[in-house]
């Protein structure tokens, strides 16, 4: 594998908490977000959408909307050309319905006006003739062969024959004899689970702003965690080159993975190119809520054995997930996460994908784990309760390490299961007592990482400071990171560095801000720029010094002779370099471009202690401390937020947190109030530990951080309710009322 | 149908034609160019758009435009001296407690509005204040020690 090898290092950088370069503009206001863009001249955009969860959409009648005054534009599927890949085919679909509704909230035409009262009243008056057609959102439903069909003919050729015609693919992993597996087991237990669809929640709604000039260029201003991608799928969808559509990211409030594909922002450009005025569009909570997001909802069937001394001898799982009303893959990344944890001679997964007149699914930190790791990690702790042995000791004796072969094929190189397991034994909490009527629960997490295209320029400016052009959108601090690496390798002070988001224009591509990727690939690319850099600044040394460049070599943030042959001169450091960089051959810049591999994979570990209140079923927790291996924690305050703030999303799935249909397919709950994600007093303090097991894939050790830590919650809080109340739930969310009921059928 | 309002905002004194439904929040942003604060729901459930009105803490999407007539009205850009931020701003950037950054001008608003009443809160009280703030980032861990942080420098001073 062609990476990046990690070299143990002494960091005098990397590893602090400095201030982030981008803090100020946030606590000031000044921050510009997707809605807080304007244009001279800006028409307001507004999307009808779907009142019905699966219809045929007979005719749109647009005429009495278009002659209202103050309306200056209005567009349907029909002003898209649907593209020939089935992919992009479904996202343009999803942005504006073609010949059916499909979900309740599936756009169907929007209008361009001078404000957004008069877009609102336009919206009244466009005329949908809809034929209702029978609709299904609930996932077992759906995979009937009987079940109303989302959409004909989308199965792939994984999919055996004999199924419903909603049932669109099939994986399978793992490897080993199950059945010599489990006839090894002292116990076996078999159980069923199903996980209710969640959305991101980031706070700040689908914003953006388009313009579209009449020579064919156009510029986009939106929030967005890859405005490269974006750039794409936009540049697809309207059939431009792509070098024409020009990409600005603006600041982002929150993605999760939900900002990772389009929605406004090809409507809000073919709005722009047909009225010849740029057009800003923001969702409504409501909108965001009903079409935007949310995960999987799935149900899932789990069968472990195990000995008596707590060895797993055999892992087995049926995972069905519905992706929404389109083909959807993510299936793949929950049969592959489910028993990664585990070192096992047994194991075998099988990931099915089901259409439901629901929302296209949309990634959600550790898309397709939380569920799937749910699911094993409570059959796993119902067997430690089953055979009396302790939880933790029996997830050590199982954990995958060095060598395992992993359930979803390849060997791991070194990994930090083990050292966190061991980390939270150590650590106060699992033994502390615990009062009357709390219990403690435990689970395991992981996720893949991912690497990717990244693109860096660094440019050494003449006054001896360093400017940094990267193409991730920074939704955690990464800007600080970026500059910390930067710093490090330079061998100059952090303040000194300033790293920007590049638009599409200015910049070479750069894969998305998911996977957990950007401190590590961007990382990479940003490391080995500073050694572009250096190289050319070394050069430069060995000219003004009259010696050979090999003669030069760099050491805390300047040139030096290389050893006493290479003629005495006093170091030059990178101002003096960059100072008389006009006289050496113009100004210096590095660059590097990559597409990263050796991301190294991550585990957690969550430790938690609830309080069940018996009369309404309502959970407390209590105390949560979160323990996970960051490879090298370049910010350590940025990697804390991000374990911290993926256990507190985790908590809100496993106790409030749903997508709630109606008999009449429509989400009962699009809003803050009845989709309740947790506030300030529903939570403890969540206590981080960070571990640090350097990744071999990249220089600095570096592995992403920003999944992992949802997926653990959901399993160790229904452990410790289960612990409580002397019951276990197998489904999500564990809402008081669902306490409440088995509570009720344990009595 | 428009209003002519005349208010105050951060200490000026400003005018400004609207529709008599336009919420406050799309007033400042839209009107003003005060974009700090941010619309997240629109229906009074997650605080981003938090400003005071005479003092007191209120949703602005929930208020009309028209109601901060005669009114003293103060928003995160009105936090800092010139150059020398509030200490709750200082604070949030020592102690990271943002991340995305969205729900902080909100969030400020709000804890500034607590210390002025209640200068040594315990972290619960903390905690139940900021209640109507979503931030999905961070967990609040972070959030409360900035805010005990910088409750704990103004106390100083
Ligand atoms: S925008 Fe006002 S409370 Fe959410
Ligand atoms: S920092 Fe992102 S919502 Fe609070």
């Amino acid at each position: 594998m062609a990476f990046d090898a990690y070299v143990k290092r002494e960091f005098k950088q990397v590893g602090t908490r400095v201030a982030r370069p981008d803090g100020v503009d946030k606590v000031t206001g000044r921050a510009l977000y997707g809605a807080d863009m304007v244009a001279p001249g800006m028409l307001v955009g507004r999307v009808l959408r779907s009142p019905h969860a699966h219809a045929r959409i007979v005719s749109i009648d647009t005429s009495e909307a278009a002659a209202m005054p103050g309306v200056k534009g209005i567009v349907t599927g029909r002003d898209f050309s649907v593209p020939k890949d089935e992919f992009l085919a479904d996202v343009a679909v999803n942005c504006l319905a073609q010949d059916k509704a499909l979900y309740d909230g599936h756009a169907i035409a929007a209008v361009a006006a001078i404000n957004a009262t008069v877009a609102r009243d336009a919206l009244k008056k466009i005329k949908v003739e809809y034929e209702v057609l029978p609709h299904v959102t609930d996932i077992d439903v759906a995979a009937k062969p009987d079940a109303p069909v989302v959409l004909e003919g989308r199965a792939l050729e994984t999919v055996p024959a004999g199924m419903g015609a909603n049932v669109t693919h099939r994986c399978e992993f793992g490897h080993g004899d199950l059945e010599a597996g489990f006839a090894k087991a002292d116990k076996i237990v078999e159980r069923s689970f199903r996980t209710a669809a969640t959305h991101q929640g980031y706070i700040e709604p689908h914003a953006c702003l388009a313009s579209f000039t009449t020579d064919g260029r156009a510029d986009l201003w939106v929030c967005t965690q890859g405005h490269f991608y974006f750039r794409t799928l936009c540049s697809e969808m309207l059939g431009m080159e792509a070098s024409q559509l020009k990409v600005t990211a603006s600041e982002i409030g929150g993605g999760f993975g939900g900002k990772t594909t389009v929605y406004l922002e090809p409507v809000a450009l073919m709005l722009s190119k047909k009225t010849g005025r740029p057009v800003k569009m923001v969702m409504t909570r409501d909108e965001v809520f009903r079409a935007t997001g949310p995960t999987v909802s799935t149900s899932i069937d789990v069968k472990i054995g195990m000995t008596k001394d707590g060895r797993i001898t055999a892992g087995w799982a049926d995972m069905r997930y519905s992706g929404g009303a389109f083909q959807c893959l993510t299936c793949e990344m929950g049969a592959q996460a489910a028993f990664a944890a585990y070192d096992l001679e047994a194991v075998q997964t099988v990931g099915w994908n089901v259409m439901t007149n629901r929302p296209k699914e949309a990634a959600y930190r550790a898309p397709g784990a939380p569920q799937a790791i749910y699911a094993v990690e409570s059959v796993v702790d119902e067997l430690c309760q089953g055979l009396g042995l302790d939880p933790l000791e029996v997830r050590i004796k199982n954990a995958a390490k060095k060598g395992t072969k992993a359930s979803y094929g390849p060997t791991f190189d070194d990994i930090g299961l083990l050292a966190t397991l061991e980390a939270a034994k150590k650590h106060p909490h699992y033994t502390a007592p615990l009062a009357e009527g709390q219990a403690r629960g435990l689970s395991c997490g992981f996720w893949f990482n991912f690497g990717g295209n990244t693109c860096v320029t660094m440019n050494v400016n003449t006054d001896g400071t360093v400017g940094i052009a990267e193409g991730n959108p920074d939704i955690g601090g990464s800007r600080a990171s970026i500059s910390l690496m930067a710093a490090e390798e330079l061998g100059i002070p952090y303040e000194k560095v300033r790293t920007i988001i590049a638009d599409t224009a200015s910049l070479g591509y750069a894969d998305t801000t998911d996977g957990s990727r950007v401190t590590f690939a961007v990382g990479i690319a940003t490391i080995n720029a500073a050694r572009d850099a250096i190289r050319k600044m070394c050069k430069r040394a060995a000219m003004l010094w009259g010696i050979d460049e090999d003669a030069v070599e760099w050491k805390d943030g300047a040139a030096h002779p290389a050893g006493p042959n290479a003629g005495k001169f006093p170091p030059m450091s990178l101002a003096d370099i960059a100072a008389k960089s006009f006289q050496t051959g113009g100004p210096i810049a590095g660059h590097y471009e990559v597409n990263a591999d050796g991301a190294g994979v991550s585990f957690g570990v969550h430790l938690c202690d609830v309080e069940v209140d018996k009369e309404t079923g309502a959970t407390k927790v209590v105390r949560y401390t979160v323990f996970q291996d960051a490879g090298k924690a370049v910010h350590p305050d940025y990697v804390e937020g991000q374990m911290q703030g993926g256990a507190a999303q985790g908590i809100g799935w496993a106790l409030n947190e749903e997508y709630i249909y109606g008999a009449d397919g429509r989400l009962q709950n699009p809003g803050f109030l009845d989709y309740r994600i947790p506030v300030a007093s529903d939570l403890p303090p969540i206590e981080a530990v960070i571990l640090e097991i350097p990744n071999p894939g990249h220089p600095y050790g570096v592995r992403g951080v920003g999944e992992t830590s949802i997926v653990p919650p959901l399993a160790a809080i229904s452990n410790a309710i289960s612990r409580s109340i002397g019951t276990r739930l197998q489904e999500l969310p564990m809402s008081p009322p669902r306490v409440l009921k088995a509570i009720k059928g344990a009595a | 149908m428009s209003v002519t309002v005349s208010t105050t905002v951060n200490g000026d004194s400003v005018d400004f034609v609207c529709a008599p439904d336009e919420t406050l929040l799309d007033a400042l942003r839209g009107r003003l160019g005060l974009t700090g604060a941010k619309e997240g729901c629109g229906t009074g459930d997650c605080g981003a758009c938090s400003v005071t009105l005479n003092g007191r803490l209120v949703c602005s999407c929930l208020v009309l435009a028209v109601e901060a007539e005669g009114q003293e009205i103060a928003t995160v850009e009105g936090m800092a001296a010139g150059e020398t931020l509030h200490p709750l701003q200082r604070a949030f950037i020592d102690h990271a407690a943002l991340q995305c950054g969205i729900c902080t001008p909100g969030i400020l608003v709000a804890a500034k509005a607590l210390l002025e009443k209640t200068p040594d809160p315990s972290d619960e009280e903390v905690r139940y204040w900021l209640a109507g703030n979503l931030c999905r980032c961070t967990g609040y861990d972070k959030i409360v020690r900035a805010v005990q942080a910088a409750a704990a420098e103004m106390r100083r001073a």
